[in-house]
């Protein structure tokens, strides 16, 4: 196969410049364009909630690249605009700022957009965490608050909730799920975390629904409950998960479900492919459908996805992993275990604060989790999860 | 070839591990980074490559012969 003369790539985080970079390293020669909305270089995401929040980084460090590795691609990048319309048939994008960007292929790598709650704009005091301006904004803010509301007990709500209370916040976190990470860990984790989390202070409102935001003139004062009780706060961050960022398909001729559906090979139609939290892509171990909203995940699809592109013909089959760091606890997971999912630790002690565990659904091991142990259960992965992986002919790029 | 780790990026995924076991290891106490070998050969080359590509935490830097 030729290999496309040219590629746009829509979105330039983590999952579209690692794209761009693996293109290159497998010797693609043809014009490379990244499109995205931000202006800044390429930063990462994870530290934003920990690292950046608490003023530990400066913005600098969180850049996924220097300048002179972005220079070194030999792409061109246009920052600053947003990508409004795709026509996936001609493979053209149009922006905000009115270019339209064509390209012999398009990779859409648009991420996430923030879930807000009713009410949250035109509130000042309330925030979402999504971008550097928005850690930015919140670290500022933070510095001369006194109670912060969290609301939502994922790993970002309950990162957030972490390093406020390292900021000497008076921290309060309230989600509708039972236990902190419920969805990701399971229960028992999820209840470890929360006691974690008390143990540093931090009050736990949980299946607690959020009724509404409070506001006086124009500035929140807390946030009520359905309940009735009102949680007191002049900071609320709003961390109740993500959708997609396929707004701007609408009409491209895609098909968009819970993102922008691709097949196996994350090819979303003739020459468009999707990569990272957008990408909702057909996993040949697990057979289903999957998008996954971690890290990991956008540099690892993006070196099938690049692969692709160049004429290989890869199935993209990864064993999910994140982790979350949470005052002095690494948590790492791998694998995608049912909430119900039966624990079992293999390896220290939960007592002692360290210690890796298994996940087991019928008799079979669905997940590894680390708890500051996370060489072990890197080391567990490879042993009890390599059967999604091992099932797939290897083919290289 | 020349390989650098950033020990404060480092979040202990392991990911290079999984890659390339001979240029890279764990801590045992803290999962954090171990360069094993800062100048691989040959055949490691694009091993340490993707390892660097796919780190969740743009911690690992190639640096490639002029």
């Amino acid at each position: 196969m030729t290999p496309p003369g040219s590629i746009l790539i829509v979105g330039a985080s983590a999952a579209g410049l690692s794209t761009a970079e693996a293109l290159r390293r497998h010797g693609y020669e043809g014009r490379l364009t990244l499109l995205d909305a931000e202006p800044h270089l390429p930063y990462d995401r994870p530290p934003l909630s920990k690292q950046v929040l608490a003023g530990l980084w400066e913005p600098a460090k969180a850049r996924l690249r220097s300048p002179a590795q972005l220079e070194a691609l030999g792409a061109r990048f246009v920052r600053g605009d947003r990508a409004v319309a795709l026509d996936a048939g001609t493979r053209s994008a149009t922006t905000a700022s009115g270019r339209v960007l064509s390209a012999d292929a398009v990779v859409i790598a648009t991420g996430l957009t923030s879930r807000r709650l009713p009410g949250q704009d035109g509130l000042a005091g309330v925030h979402t965490l999504r971008g550097l301006d928005d850690a930015l904004t919140l670290r500022t803010h933070l510095a001369g608050a006194r109670r912060l509301v969290v609301v939502g007990e994922g790993v970002l709500g309950a990162e957030i909730a972490a390093t406020a209370r390292g900021l000497g916040l008076d921290v309060t976190l309230a989600g509708l799920g039972h236990t902190l990470l419920g969805d990701q860990v399971g229960d028992v984790i999820g209840a470890l975390l929360g006691r974690l989390h008390t143990a540093r202070g931090v009050r736990l409102r949980l299946g607690a629904a959020v009724e509404s935001l409070s506001g006086e003139n124009g500035r929140v004062t807390g946030v009520r409950l359905a309940t009735g009780d009102p949680l007191p706060a002049d900071a609320v961050v709003v961390a109740v998960g993500s959708r997609p960022a396929t707004g701007w398909l609408a009409g491209s001729g895609l098909t968009l479900g819970d993102g922008v559906e691709c097949d196996t090979r994350c090819r979303a139609a003739e020459g468009v492919y999707a990569v990272g939290d957008v990408a909702a892509f057909e996993h040949e171990g697990l057979g289903r459908r999957l998008r996954l909203e971690n890290r990991t995940n956008a540099t690892e699809q993006a070196q099938v996805v690049a692969a692709n592109l160049l004429g290989a013909d890869r199935p993209y089959t990864p064993i999910p992993y994140f982790w979350t760091d949470q005052y002095d606890v690494k948590l790492q997971m791998h694998g995608l275990p049912a909430p119900d999912a039966e624990l079992s630790v293999t390896e220290g002690d939960p007592e002692q604060g360290r210690f890796a565990a298994v996940y087991r659904e019928g008799g079979e091991i669905t997940g590894v989790l680390g708890w500051n142990m996370p060489k072990q259960a890197r080391v567990l992965r490879q042993r009890s999860l390599g059967a999604w992986q091992r099932s797939q002919p290897l083919s290289s790029a | 070839m020349k390989v650098t780790v950033d020990e404060d990026k480092c979040c202990g995924a392991g990911q290079c591990v999984l890659l390339a076991p001979e240029v890279f290891d764990q801590r045992e106490e803290d999962g954090i980074v171990l360069l094993l070998d800062a100048e691989p050969g040959p055949d490691q080359h694009a091993l340490v490559r993707e390892a660097a590509a796919v780190c969740p935490a743009a911690a690992i830097e190639v640096t490639e012969d002029a």
